[in-house]
């Protein structure tokens, strides 16, 4: 075997074991997005009744809350990024960061202060390298959130957004995560979860036509709304990690496709090459044998004479 | 008017049960409260504890319920907690142990947890 022809096998190997390793990330990946989308609807009712729950208190009685009153003057925000642990995802974790920093950067021109506030070690490694203060950072858990993983992550966005801004706490609480809007689309997408803007919430559940019935409060409503709204938050969190979670497995399945696509492609075009540099082989022994075999024809006939 | 109302339990992760009933009663901050049909439009916060509900074909539902909510307005009932199971879904033995392990790591809020499952299955 030709020097050239040996080069094309090994490369055809090398990339056909490629080809296995991405098809079979393509279907774990694949199986886990359904996964991910089930667990998104399972927490669905929970975020429904909470959100409803919300919006009575809110309009059925009078009571301010930090949670819900605009400050005046804000001038500390904070800003909580879901990326994932692991990349191999596309464009997945490089389009939610650019969501964070374009975010980040308005939020700095109305003279706010951002702290920022990471969910995954693709962020962190990011926000690391840049040498960017990062406020509290969570890994280890995004394939899979659990409702324990969110609440975790609320804990101290909570308790700064409940301090005083003089002595370090937050106006405001921004979250940018990746919204799974179906197998094929996903886009990074910025909410303001805090303070509540009780239209917005209403229209996000439908509720808007309806009309709530005047509620009874047990004990009272600032009592009501001082447990509701952590709840609130955790639940929007947890959701948005679900959604972050679920777009990362569809985003990393895309991926895999278009590598394990790829590959076959290379694949034929190493094939064909390699066929070519066979035909040119034999085409050259037999060149070189016709060749040999006539000058020696030529000898013998030379010898004759 | 056949006089039930639909009750939703549901936890942080998913829907724990749901149907008619006649009456539910659970634990809020300020004392243990029934709902038939018909009460007032109500919103309270959940203590820590078992919630029973009658089911509207004579059957008895007990669930253990960790912290939540409870929202009553038309006839429709939710019960929203953080963590929320069915009596017979927990494990007695394994919250026995629970119990004992809180109880001698002094751990507060996991003993509380373990009690109130295991009382949530006493009341079954």
């Amino acid at each position: 075997m030709g020097a050239q022809l040996r080069v094309y096998k090994r490369r055809i190997r090398s990339v056909t074991a490629t080809k296995k390793i991405t098809k079979a990330m393509e279907m774990i990946a694949a199986s886990r997005v359904v996964k991910a989308q089930r667990k998104v609807a399972a927490s669905t009712p929970y975020a429904q009744e909470l959100t409803r729950a919300v919006t009575a208190v809110g309009t059925g009685s009078n009571t301010k809350h930090p949670l819900t009153t605009q400050a005046e003057t804000v001038t500390r925000a904070a800003v909580l990024l879901l990326t994932s642990d692991r990349g191999l995802a596309g464009a997945f974790n490089s389009n939610a960061i650019k969501a964070a920093e374009q975010l980040t950067e308005r939020l700095e021109r109305e003279g706010k202060q951002v702290d920022t506030y990471i969910v995954g070690r693709r962020g962190v490694a990011h926000y690391n390298f840049r040498e960017r203060r990062i406020a509290d950072q969570w890994t280890g858990f995004t394939d899979e959130p659990a409702y324990g993983d969110a609440k975790k992550v609320a804990a101290p966005l909570i308790e700064a957004i409940e301090k005083e801004t003089a002595d370090g706490g937050v106006d405001e609480l921004h979250i940018v995560y990746t919204e799974f809007v179906s197998m094929m689309t996903q886009t990074a997408v910025e909410a303001r979860l805090l303070p509540l803007s009780l239209d917005e919430v209403a229209e996000k559940t439908a509720t808007k036509g309806e009309i709530l019935p005047l509620f009874d409060f047990e004990p009272s409503a600032e009592d009501v709304l001082d447990a509701l709204l952590p709840r609130y938050v955790e639940s929007r969190i947890y959701n948005a990690l679900l959604q972050s979670a679920a777009s990362k497995h569809a985003a990393t399945r895309r991926a895999m496709k278009s590598a394990t696509d790829n590959a076959g492609e290379l694949i034929n075009t190493l094939s064909r090459l390699a066929n070519a540099a066979r035909q040119a082989e034999i085409t050259q022994e037999i060149s070189e044998i016709v060749g040999g075999s006539a000058a020696l024809a030529d000898a013998t006939a030379g010898s004759d004479k | 008017m056949a006089a039930e109302l639909h009750v939703a339990l549901v936890a942080a992760d998913r829907e724990v049960w749901s149907g008619e009933a006649t009456l539910v009663v659970a634990r809020t901050t300020s004392g243990d409260i029934g709902v038939m049909p018909g009460h007032q439009p109500l919103l309270g916060v959940l203590e820590s504890g078992p919630v029973t509900i009658r089911t509207s074909d004579g059957g008895t539902v007990v669930a253990a319920v960790h912290g939540g909510f409870i929202s009553f307005a038309d006839d429709k009932l939710s019960l929203l907690a953080e963590i929320a199971e069915l009596s017979d879904e927990i494990d007695v033995q394994r919250a026995e142990r629970a119990l004992e392990r809180a109880k001698s790591e002094a751990d507060a809020s996991a003993e509380r947890r373990a009690d109130v499952r295991l009382r949530a299955v006493s009341a079954r």
